[in-house]
């Protein structure tokens, strides 16, 4: 079966989109390349997409990211060039997480103790806040 | 190998996240590819035939919006065949297929309702929450293993 992956690459990390597509283009495997603003689209055999994605996360652990689509590249459905411009509605979700992607990959590549955060306020639970009326009205 | 369903269902972070620590993680995008490249499309462009309509209709009542059943012929399907989730908070950018908010509290209850073991986080504003985040992910799926 045809799979659709996004590539992205974090956007502090030293590996460009042309990088991966290289190292695809340079590989033995029959996938389909295309570079976008954040990473690659790659399509291919099922299992064809597993081994190239393990080949291009060993470029950079921590700062690519992997994401399915459903859409294939070029999709007259999706592609904008095809429907008269405008980011298609999927990447606003990628636009977003990419900001915070940096952070992720920091965190993956982090060793050592976890920081202990202080606990966040919760809201009064309703029992609680049942005694407390209770308690002002007796 | 545990199917953890992600929410917000079409996030990069935790699809990648659940996959690169050993697990299948279930997500709409899946779902689209399915009735997207299926050969004999009958009604394009996203092959909707009337049987869709119908896996919506076991989780919303007729009279609920068309959106939310369409959403929930995707979605629905994926939470009957998920093991385990992780839930992060409305992060407010959602849009495409997990652009409605009537939806998402339907997935939200659906999942919790399913009595599977669910993992609720928020995004991370720093790096200590990025590693928290992280961290309690990480411990989360071995703990299914």
């Amino acid at each position: 079966m045809l799979v659709t992956k996004y590539v992205i690459t974090s956007p502090e990390s030293n590996i460009l989109p042309s990088d991966i597509a290289m190292k695809i283009y340079g590989s033995k495997h029959d996938v389909t390349v295309k570079e976008t603003c954040m990473g690659v689209t790659i399509n291919g055999e099922e299992s064809v997409i597993d081994e190239v994605v393990k080949e291009i996360r060993s470029l950079d652990p921590a700062g690519i990211f992997i994401k399915d689509r459903g859409f294939p590249p070029g999709d007259p459905r999706r592609c904008r060039g095809r429907r008269g411009g405008g980011a298609r509605p999927g990447f606003y979700m990628i636009e977003s997480e990419c900001k915070i992607l940096p952070m992720i990959s920091r965190a993956l590549a982090a060793e050592g103790d976890v920081p202990s955060l202080p606990e966040k306020k919760r809201p009064l639970p309703p029992g609680r806040l049942e005694e407390i009326v209770k308690e002002g009205l007796s | 190998m545990a199917k953890v369903i992600v929410y917000p269902p079409t996030s990069m972070i935790l699809s990648d996240l659940v996959s690169r620590m050993g697990h299948k993680a279930l997500v709409v995008p899946e779902a689209v590819r399915n009735l997207v490249t299926e050969s004999k499309i009958q009604s394009p462009p996203l092959n909707m035939t009337p049987e869709e309509p119908k896996k919506g209709l076991r989780y919303a009542a007729v009279d609920v919006p068309s959106g939310v059943r369409g959403r929930m012929s995707l979605i629905g399907p994926i939470i009957e065949e998920s093991e385990a989730a992780i839930i992060v908070e409305d992060p407010g950018w959602l849009t495409g297929c997990s652009g409605c908010s009537r939806t998402n509290e339907l997935v939200r209850l659906l999942i919790r309702t399913k009595g599977i073991p669910v993992l609720d986080l928020s995004y991370p504003t720093n790096d200590d929450e990025a590693r928290v985040f992280v961290q309690k992910i990480r411990s989360f799926l071995e703990g299914l293993n």
